[in-house]
């Protein structure tokens, strides 16, 4: 096993600088242009010293280079600067936003405090629902419960979250007004009251992307149980007289766990990449929206940068499933 | 409920005479602009979003009011030839600072601030966003602390580019001294907390997400600003933001409210805040192509002046075309109170305005029977033909509701005199960006008529009407830049052009502009205008002293904001 | 552990056998008749109906139901109903072609790398790089370079509908390739593969009747998520203005429009949403009667 590890940790590293070549060709293949939100009042001559200002007049593989450099080299020098107060960073150019003219890290470092309490929140929220309903909607299938939870969670995913976000806000908002439709993200919890504040502004955005991974994860696991309960060795342990809870917890649970950590691997890195929509909806300004913003004004540093750190995160996490389905089945082996 | 309201009238009595009872004694005001700022340095982006945020910070020399009419901010007086400050020969202007003015830092604001200012958004490696502002300046001097001289290569009929506005405001000398040219991006904290003289100063700023600011102490009025703190959200779409200020009344202020004029009106309704309405030079409008677009030529040829198009450049099409639209209906459908029916490019200010009406009313039978008569018969299809060329169009504009609903409207209306329509809606960010390599700009405008909204700096209409100057439009030998998107090409045009940028006398501007602006739409239905819109933004009713203001930064007046209470 | 010996013998009993099943299951069978009667009458429905879908009466705009309007009239006096049915086609055309494809991506590149331990590698890197690819940039770059081709090819509309269906395919398919290959590592080291192998089955014999009937479920999951997945998509693309021409309504974009008139109209999110959903819902009770069906271990019950 520890091999196995090692030797794919090893082969992620090309595999991570082919991933960013390919993004960085994307991006500047993609049609784009820095100026785009610049007003129409702008002369076509200003843009373009903008432009060169930017460096964007560069060849592509001298961008690419500073980018790989500036990612790999500097900008965890300024993290060692930062733990340790010292200064190999100095005077050095780190990966600066197009839109900010400010380093895209520190932006990003600033986002992922309200991208955690969300979105991350949201995730750890659905598998806690979904997992639970999908055993038991299996064990009793075609039950009462079984079908409500089918029903409720497929509506759920097939209403997209500009809607069911613009919904829930008219209710708890507009009409009703017990909950906030705007997230503060300078609010800061310091005890029990404002707490509770982020408690109110969390629980809508949180509900609605927990609605999306409940109805995923729930079909998933609900579905491979299904398979499991159905199958030989099932009869036997019964046969053997093992209770009705370790058959049902222990083995079968284990054999259908696989593809559900698949599917939670798949997603947890998207933690990181925040939910677009549902932070637009609700003014989060997490790195979802960071990511999006950047898209439309074409600020190509910070989402090569971005969607650079989502790769290493995809391909961590991919790992970890892979090891994981090690773990679960034995007799998986991958040597 | 009665007592309530009565009390409340009285108190709106009590605030209307008695002024404010001093700074920072009405707690927190909070603003919302869908578009959140990414940096506070007006001179590194011209997004509207990042200069109105900046404009309660760092302020100019001097501001247009709400009717267009220059104000003095940190100068005594705006410079005029009456006064003496533009030199008769309209090559030179002279400012001078308003006595003991302080930056919030509590030094002292001097000319050689007002220099730097310049020589920063003039340094050749900047990038500077506002160049234009400072186009044709050869020289400022400081000949003592308060005056400020600006020389200009050339008469300039309109010499407030410079230091007027908030594109343009002051920024301190010790500040940025060491963030000139390239390294301008080095400096963010500078550039997140500029150090201004505006009414607030930045406490905390979180780049595309929120700032927080407190009142300036040493902001020039003792009084001023009514508010001790502010915090300025961004973010989101403009149904939220109204939607917060409208009806759930988190916020107080939101800005620029693209949306229905039902379902603004709709919002109001829920009682806690009121939709203001206010219009600059903003101009909806149909582009005519005038050369072709077919994806058979080749690229150096396609929409260039080399390929007339085949049938707009018939006039009698063009007319018919805009004869067709019920302006009205659109102006109702999309913008209600944010917009109104013109026939202008330059519907306001009042000076340069035309005031045409030849397009007011929709006329379907007049359109048939222009084309009947032009030679443009029908088919068996039902769309019209002359000598084998089929009037059939492609429409672009950017994706936004308002747009598609004005599309099928105007396709529609199209299908009644026999024209074909094709619709397409193209990414914004794509649509407005300059890439040459992508078929989809506006400028490249590989379609036969697009529509946008286009509008000028300021109240001179002089370099907006120059775009059209023949040679000017975009084309392969210059990456697809440039202005003049229709391809127009008049000599006539050009040489009035020439008369207007010398002719200093007001009067006989506004004169020369609305022949140019004629020329354009009502002698050749190159540009066919649809809508002046205005701009919609909301505030909450207990927000008082808002003035909305499209000639310069919406929250130009903001130390003048009070609660009412 | 599967009946295996009559799959070529006598397919038409095979074939029995699962219908018998399949219509045993009620869910399976409402599901079935729900899913046929929209795709009937979106096929049918604008034939029969008066009302063009992009047929502008200004005079009659922002109408409740009624008689003339069962479902009322949008901000330009457009039947909903048209416009429902119009948007019906594209949408359940769109969701399932994309679906279709992205399942068989997903499933070819899941078992392949599943079975295949030489290719697990580079496959599997491969679906690693599409997870992260900027879906935005990427979508932008397939317009870029084959929008005006596929145009020419296949006029304005039908050259969007492949390219909205590619993308949607090509980008959602490596979730199921994850997933099925996780089911088949565990798959092929199982007693009954195993012993197909000792015994000379050939992979492709293997692959067909031991490995996929066993993967069934969480394709047939990923099916009914993938068809919400292509519905929801192709709104998002209109709605930044990549999908198609503007007078051409789906239900993602009849949706995405009436949000912001959800508080003065609220039947104008009503209808797609349950359309939407009530497509998605009946793929999926479809779904599971026919893996149930499908099931040799459950039709032995």
């Amino acid at each position: 096993m520890l091999s196995f590890i090692s030797r794919r940790l090893l082969i992620s590293i090309p595999t991570l600088i082919v991933i960013s070549l390919v993004i960085f060709l994307l991006l500047n293949l993609a049609p784009n242009d820095p100026m785009a939100q610049v007003p129409l009042t702008v002369p076509p001559e200003v843009k373009q010293k903008m432009r060169e200002a930017l460096g964007l007049g560069q060849p592509l593989y001298i961008q690419f280079l500073k980018w790989l450099i500036q990612f790999f080299w500097i900008e965890p020098q300024v993290f060692i600067d930062y733990l340790f107060d010292t200064s190999f960073s100095e005077g050095k150019q780190r990966v600066i936003s197009w839109q900010t003219r400010s380093p895209v890290m520190d932006i990003i470092v600033q986002r992922m405090p309200q991208t955690l309490w969300v979105v991350g929140m949201s995730y750890v929220v659905g598998i806690l629902i979904a997992i639970p309903i999908g055993i038991y909607s299996a064990y009793k299938q075609y039950s009462v419960f079984d079908q409500v939870g089918t029903f409720v969670t497929m509506i759920g995913y097939s209403v997209p979250p500009f809607f069911t976000g613009v919904f829930v806000i008219v209710i708890f908002s507009v009409q009703l007004g017990w909950l906030p439709s705007i997230y503060d993200t300078t609010h800061s919890v310091v005890d029990w009251e404002t707490f509770k504040i982020q408690l109110k502004q969390m629980v809508m955005p949180v509900m609605v992307l927990a609605l999306q991974t409940t109805a995923m994860i729930n079909r998933f696991m609900r579905a491979t149980m299904l398979d499991n309960l159905n199958q030989d060795y099932v009869r036997t342990a019964r046969a053997k007289g093992l209770s009705e809870w370790t058959v049902v917890m222990v083995h079968v649970l284990r054999n259908s766990m696989i593809p559900v950590i698949t599917v939670i691997a798949l997603n947890v890195p998207a933690i990181f990449g925040g939910a677009i929509i549902t932070e637009q909806v609700f003014k989060v300004n997490g790195i979802g929206q960071q990511l999006i913003g950047a898209i439309y004004a074409n600020d190509l540093p910070t989402v090569q940068t971005i969607t650079f750190m989502f790769a290493v995160l995809i391909v961590l996490f991919n790992l970890l499933a892979d090891i994981i389905y090690g773990i679960l089945d034995p007799r998986i082996r991958y040597d | 409920m009665k007592i309530k309201s009565l009390f409340v009238g009285l108190a709106a009595v009590l605030i209307a005479t008695a002024s404010f009872a001093g700074r920072g004694s009405d707690g927190n005001v909070s603003i919302i602009y869908w578009q959140a700022p990414s940096i506070l340095n007006p001179y590194l982006s011209s997004g509207t979003k990042d200069i109105e945020s900046s404009s309660m910070i760092i302020e100019p020399l001097g501001r247009y009011t709400e009717t267009g009419a220059l104000v003095p901010y940190l100068a005594e007086e705006i410079p005029t030839v009456e006064n003496g400050g533009v030199s008769s020969d309209l090559m030179s202007i002279t400012w001078k600072l308003k006595k003991g003015l302080k930056w919030s830092d509590g030094s002292a604001v001097t000319s050689a601030d007002v220099k730097f200012t310049a020589d920063y958004c003039m340094h050749p490696e900047g990038g500077c966003a506002q160049l234009a502002k400072f186009d044709g300046v050869t020289s400022v001097s400081t000949p003592d602390e308060r005056t400020i001289v600006v020389k200009f290569s050339a008469p300039k009929p309109n010499p407030y580019g410079p230091f007027m506005g908030g594109q343009s405001p002051i920024i301190q000398k010790k500040q940025f001294e060491n963030c000139m040219g390239a390294k301008a991006p080095n400096c963010t904290d500078a550039n997140f907390g500029p150090i201004g003289t505006g009414p607030f100063v930045v406490t905390e700023f979180k780049p595309n997400d929120v700032i927080q600011m407190k009142a300036n102490d040493n902001y020039r009025d003792p009084n001023k600003p009514a508010f001790a703190t502010v915090t300025f959200k961004g973010g989101g779409d403009a149904t939220a933001a109204g939607r917060s200020v409208l009806e759930t009344g988190e916020f107080d202020y939101a800005w620029n409210l693209q949306l229905a004029p039902e379902v603004i009106a709709n919002m109001e309704k829920a009682g806690k805040g009121i939709a203001i309405a206010g219009f600059g030079p903003l101009v909806e409008r149909l582009e005519m192509n005038l050369t072709d677009p077919s994806p058979d030529l080749d690229a150096n040829t396609r929409a260039t002046r080399k390929a007339p198009h085949p049938f707009l450049t018939d006039i009698n099409v063009r007319k018919a075309l805009s004869m067709a639209i019920d302006r009205t209906l659109l102006v109702e459908i999309g913008y209600g109170k944010a917009g109104d029916v013109t026939c202008d490019l330059v519907p306001a200010p009042d000076l340069y305005a035309a005031k045409n009406d030849y397009c007011m009313k929709q006329d379907i039978a007049g359109a048939n029977a222009l084309l009947e008569s032009a030679g443009w018969k029908k088919g068996s299809d039902g769309i019209r033909a002359k000598d084998g060329v089929k009037l059939s169009i492609l429409y672009q504009t950017s994706t936004n509701a308002v747009r598609q609903d004005f599309q099928a409207l105007i396709k529609d209306w199209w299908q009644q005199i026999g024209v074909e329509t094709e619709l397409r809606n193209l990414n914004a960010s794509v649509f407005f960006g300059g890439d040459p390599g992508s078929p989809d700009t506006f400028q490249k405008f590989y379609a036969d008529v697009e529509m946008y909204a286009n509008t000028f700096d300021g109240t001179d209409p002089q370099n907006y009407l120059s775009m059209y100057r023949c040679g000017n439009e975009p084309k392969p030998e210059s990456q697809w830049q440039g202005e003049n998107i229709n391809r127009y090409c008049d000599p006539a045009y050009d040489a009035l052009l020439d008369e207007l940028s010398a002719t200093g006398d007001l009067k006989k501007r506004g004169e020369i502009g609305i022949k140019l602006n004629n020329m354009l739409t009502k002698d050749s239905y190159t540009i066919v205008p649809l809508v002046h819109r205005g701009r919609v933004s909301a505030h909450a009713k207990s927000l008082g002293g808002v003035v909305l203001n499209t000639w310069d930064s919406e929250l130009w007046n903001v130390a003048d904001w009070y609660r009412i209470k | 552990m599967t009946d295996n010996n009559n799959i070529t013998g006598k397919p038409r009993s095979k074939v029995r056998d699962v219908w018998d099943q399949f219509k045993s299951h009620k869910g399976a069978l409402l599901g079935a008749i729900i899913f046929f009667s929209i795709v009937m009458l979106v096929m049918i429905g604008p034939f029969l109906w008066p009302f063009d879908a992009n047929q502008i009466d200004i005079r009659s705009r922002n109408q409740g139901p009624s008689l003339l309007h069962p479902f009322g009239t949008d901000q330009l006096g457009r039947d909903t109903l048209a416009r429902m049915m119009a948007g019906g086609r594209t949408s359940i055309a769109v969701g399932l072609a994309a679906m279709a494809l992205s399942l068989f991506f997903g499933s070819f590149i899941g078992v392949t790398a599943g079975f295949y331990k030489k290719l697990d590698g580079i496959l599997m890197r491969i679906t690693d790089l599409f997870l992260s690819l900027p879906l935005l940039p990427l979508l932008l770059v397939m317009m870029l370079l084959f929008r005006e081709p596929l145009s020419e090819a296949y006029g304005p509309e039908r050259g969007m509908f492949v390219l909205i269906v590619v993308s949607i395919g090509i980008t959602s398919w490596m979730p199921t390739a994850r997933i099925v290959r996780a089911d088949v590592l565990a798959l092929k080291e199982r007693e009954f593969v195993l012993a197909a192998k000792a015994s000379g089955t050939s992979d492709t014999l293997i692959i067909l009747r031991h490995i996929m009937p066993n993967v069934l479920s969480p394709i047939m999951v990923s099916a009914t998520l993938g068809i919400a997945n292509g519905i929801i998509t192709e709104s998002a693309l209109s709605f930044l203005g990549l999908g198609f021409p503007p007078d051409f309504p789906t239900w993602g974009r009849l949706l995405n429009d009436a949000v912001d008139y959800i508080q003065q109209y609220p039947e104008r999110v009503f209808w797609p949403g349950l359309a939407i959903s009530l497509t998605v819902l009946s793929i999926n009770y479809l779904g599971d009667g026919l893996r149930d069906a499908l099931d040799p271990r459950m039709r032995k019950r």
